[in-house]
Parts: C-alpha cells; sequence; structure tokens
C-alpha cells in the first residue's frame, strides 16, 4: 500500500496520527482551521500555525467504490471503498479515508452497500493512518 | 487593445488516431504541425511562436529543429494536463495581438494507448495533493472525479441515465466520424448500465479513451487570416480559470466543491464577448468522465445550477438539440489527446467541414478540463 509521501507543512499530521490524535491545521493569530495545510493562512495572510485536535466525528460527504485496474495492492482489495468525511465541528474541513468495520481491519472489511452520504462515522487509526467506522 | 477577434486559427492537422501507434511522440508531433502549416498555407520558416502543454513531450527545441521553424519569438508551455487545451490558443492569441509574434502553433501529441498510464507512477507527484488521498486508494483521476460525481447526483437528483446521454451523444457523432476511434461501435443504453464499473458511480462508458495520435492548430492575425486558403476561425473571447481555494482535481476543501474552474473561466469569457450561451451553436465540452458535462454546462451558463443533468435530456446534446456536443465524438468517442481534438473539431463546424455538421453554425464553444485549472475559448466564423 502507499505510504503519505510527506512534506514539512503535513508532517505534523501525519506525527500526530502516529500517536493517535486526529489534528487539524489552524492559524495562530486569526484561528481559522484549514486543510490540505499550507504555509500561510489566506484569511489573515499569518504564517503562525498550530495544530488544533478535533473531535473525530463527522459524516460522510462523498464516496467512491474503486474497481480495477488499480495498483496491485489495491487491486486485491477491490471493490473497496473510499470516503471523504466532513468534520462534525467544521463541515468545509473534509478527509479523504476509508470506511471500515473495525480499528485495523482492510479497506474492504465493510459491504460498500451499506454506505450512505450523510452517514455518522468517527475516527480510529491503524498504523498511524486515521480510518473511519460507523458512529 | 483587445483579443477579441484580433487572431484566428487558419490551419489544422492531426495524425490518424489509434490505440496504437507505431512512431514516437516526436514524430507525432511534427507529422501534425506540418500537417497543420499545409493547411494553413504557410511555410513552416514563417512560425515565430509555439505553445504547448507541460506535459508534452515533445519541446519546442526539438520540434523546431525537426520541421525547420523560423526564429522563435514566443513559447510557452500551459499546466494541469487537460486544463491547459484551450489556453495553448488563448496565450498564442495574446502574443500575436500583443505584437510578440506573427504566426502561432499549438500542438499535443500523447501516447496514451499505448504509454504508461500517468498513475501508476508511484514516485512522482501528479499535480493533486497525493499525501491526503493516494494512501487511501483515491488513485487515479476516474476516483477522484467520481467522488465529485456521486456528490453532484446526491445533491441534485442528476442519475447515470444523465451521464448515458453525454456518452451517447459522443457515441453518436462519432459513428458518423471515420477517424474515431469507436467510428463503427454503436452505444445502446444497455450496454452502458450493464457495463463494468470503474469507479462506482462510474462505469466503463462514462470514461475517456486512451488513444495515440497529434493534432496541431495555427494562428495567425486578422489581416493575414484573410490572405490564408480556409475560412477563418476568429478566437473571440479566450479565458483561463483557477477559481479562489480551489484544489485541483481532488476539490473537496472549500465551502463549494461543486462549483469548479468552469463557473471562473466562464465570467470572463462572457464578460469579454459579444454573445451569450444562448447564441452558441455547438459546443465542444471537455470530457475525459461524463460528468464533466454537466457540470460544464451549469458554468458555462448555458442552464442553471444543479440542471446540468436534466439538461441532457430529451436529445439535447444531439444534432438538432438545444445544444449539440463534442460533433467529433470529442475524448469519450473520437480520441483522447487532452482535449486537443475538441479545439480542432470547433474549427471544422465553423469551416462546414464537420463529419456532423451544425447546419449554418456561427459560434462554438471549446473548453478545457474541468476539475482543474482550466480555459476555454469562444469561436466565429462571422467578423
Amino acid at each position: 500500500m502507499l505510504e503519505p509521501v510527506r512534506d514539512a507543512t503535513g508532517a505534523p499530521f501525519w506525527q500526530y496520527a502516529a500517536r493517535g490524535e486526529l489534528r487539524v491545521q489552524a492559524c495562530a493569530d486569526c484561528g481559522e482551521l484549514r486543510f490540505p495545510p499550507r504555509p500561510c493562512c489566506p484569511h489573515c495572510r499569518s504564517f503562525e500555525a498550530e495544530w488544533r485536535p478535533v473531535s473525530g466525528r463527522g459524516r460522510i460527504w462523498s464516496y467512491v467504490v474503486p474497481h480495477p485496474p488499480l495498483l496491485p495492492d489495491y487491486a486485491a482489495r477491490a471493490p473497496y471503498n473510499v470516503i471523504v468525511v466532513e468534520l462534525e465541528e467544521a463541515p468545509r474541513i473534509r478527509l479523504v479515508g476509508n470506511l471500515v468495520a473495525a480499528a485495523g481491519a482492510a479497506l474492504d472489511s465493510l459491504d460498500p452497500g451499506r454506505i450512505r452520504i450523510g452517514a455518522r462515522v468517527h475516527v480510529v487509526f491503524s498504523d498511524g493512518l486515521p480510518q473511519w467506522v460507523p458512529a | 487593445m483587445t483579443l477579441k477577434d484580433a487572431t484566428a486559427i487558419v490551419g489544422i492537422g492531426r495524425t490518424p488516431f489509434a490505440k496504437h501507434l507505431a512512431e514516437d511522440e516526436r514524430t507525432l508531433a511534427c507529422r501534425a504541425v506540418l500537417a497543420a502549416l499545409d493547411d494553413a498555407g504557410i511555410a513552416p520558416d514563417e512560425v515565430d511562436a509555439l505553445a504547448s502543454y507541460t506535459m508534452e513531450e515533445t519541446d519546442e527545441v526539438e520540434l523546431a529543429k525537426a520541421v525547420g521553424l523560423g526564429d522563435l519569438t514566443f513559447f510557452s508551455k500551459v499546466g494541469y494536463g487537460g486544463g491547459g487545451s484551450c489556453a495553448t490558443v488563448a496565450h498564442l492569441a495574446a502574443a500575436i495581438a500583443s505584437g510578440q509574434a506573427t504566426v502561432g502553433v499549438a500542438w499535443r501529441s500523447r501516447k496514451r494507448g499505448s504509454g504508461p498510464r500517468p498513475w501508476t507512477n508511484t514516485t512522482v507527484q501528479l499535480p493533486t495533493p497525493a499525501q491526503w488521498t493516494r494512501p487511501f486508494g483515491l488513485l487515479r483521476p476516474a476516483d477522484e472525479i467520481a467522488m465529485l460525481t456521486r456528490r453532484y447526483m446526491h445533491e441534485y437528483g442528476a442519475t447515470r441515465d444523465h451521464l448515458f446521454n453525454v456518452a451517447l451523444a459522443c457515441r453518436n457523432r462519432a459513428n458518423q466520424n471515420p477517424a474515431a476511434i469507436m467510428y463503427d461501435r454503436p452505444l445502446t443504453r444497455e450496454m452502458y448500465m450493464t457495463s463494468r464499473w470503474i469507479s462506482e458511480p462510474l462505469c466503463l462508458f462514462d470514461n475517456c479513451l486512451e488513444t495515440d495520435g497529434a493534432l496541431a492548430c495555427v494562428l495567425v492575425g486578422r489581416e493575414r487570416a484573410r490572405d490564408c486558403p480556409n475560412t477563418p476561425v476568429y478566437v473571440h473571447s479566450a479565458a483561463q480559470g483557477l477559481p479562489a481555494q480551489h484544489h485541483g482535481m481532488v476539490n473537496y476543501w472549500n465551502d463549494d466543491p461543486l462549483t469548479g474552474p468552469a463557473w471562473t473561466a466562464a465570467r470572463h469569457l462572457w464578460k469579454n464577448a459579444d454573445f451569450t450561451p444562448q447564441d452558441v451553436d455547438v459546443a465542444q465540452i471537455y470530457d475525459a468522465f461524463t460528468a464533466l458535462v454537466p457540470l460544464s454546462l451549469e458554468g458555462y451558463g448555458f442552464c442553471e445550477r444543479g440542471e446540468g443533468g436534466s439538461f441532457t435530456e430529451g436529445g439535447a446534446l444531439e444534432i438538432g438539440g438545444r445544444l449539440p456536443i463534442n460533433t467529433g465524438g470529442g475524448g469519450l468517442s473520437e480520441a483522447y489527446v487532452h482535449g486537443f481534438n475538441l479545439i480542432d473539431e470547433g474549427v471544422r463546424q465553423l469551416r462546414g467541414t464537420s463529419t456532423a455538421q451544425v447546419p449554418d453554425a456561427t459560434t462554438c464553444l471549446v473548453t478545457a478540463g474541468e476539475g482543474v485549472p482550466t480555459s476555454a475559448l469562444l469561436l466565429t466564423n462571422r467578423s
């Protein structure tokens, strides 16, 4: 499976994820949350940033079910789901992930027919990657 | 100075389209460029401007020295894959209208049919924030656009039948076009509805072809255009579009992901035009995926937001419908060469030489990839 290709701006997200924490970059001056992370706040142009813990609760905004041709590791799990989750406290902050049966389960562990836009989910972690389970 | 009708496309050229062509991309580029210059009646050593895509493999130096171009005083490349197609012509139009050059050639040569799929390269970052998407299996452009498509269908009640209407219109036009890959392959609703999934909700027929081929066009100032053998096709208005807080094909992170670059390009395009969407006789709308068409119909103002799906009903996209589209077959059924064949077909319509001619067409909209920083052209044969 592909590992996140980290850059300096995004690295803190993955460091917190490795500790089982979901944090989102926020402006340290005006407080505005932003995702994906970037060096400067597009609202107030401040370069001061912090990583704010979020509840890890959200709703499914959209989802897809990929089928081959895919990279071999993913083809072996297809069809699987990929979801976009909008966070409860900031609906325009949306994270791409997988809906799984339980923490650590594979990305094809849940019947795609059970997925609905608007369904409540919450975050779990496995090997440093956030996953989502039905709430 | 204004761009309006200041320049015209006077030559178009192409290679055959196929799943596999024997010649390499550079050779195909040379053939398309020389064909376009021959069509324009302009000698290669008169060319002083070039424009292409950042993803183009043949660079200016290689092309110019192979086909014997003159001294170049303007050359530019546009990013974001198929979003740059119309911008190549727009950059040449700006260069010629502002006196930077006199004869411009835009081109695209691609072996996507027999070459590698870009998304299989796991070391190069595609122009997307890949760390936030690819580890979770959102790997291909089809997956990224399918995500927006599902949300679009959910918000507006658009259906797979609406997407089928797009695929069918393109296929019907390809069935009239002997140069199209799908010339002899009709499409039925049953074939569409029972085809294999690529990324639900997008099936096989929602995806463009994988094609080898090359195309080029020649642009000159309006005075020179009148001396060329073919009907001049004037660049009436041109625009690029990169909306505030846009994120590329994975545009999931702003307030309104379903209004994309088309909206931005369209505002500029119409502001500088003497006609409106209602006056467009035929459109060539970028169709790497069927779902880009309803989004573009909304963005370019042919219908209200959320009505792009229902707009396709009743044969609206067919010849004789409200807005015939992709009259050569488009990326879905003629060839997928990063949208350059849509420019070429727009010119044919305004010359009156399309294989699916819209009677007396005088205006044509050509668009580039929606869902990425994009571009568009309004073309006309009236001036």
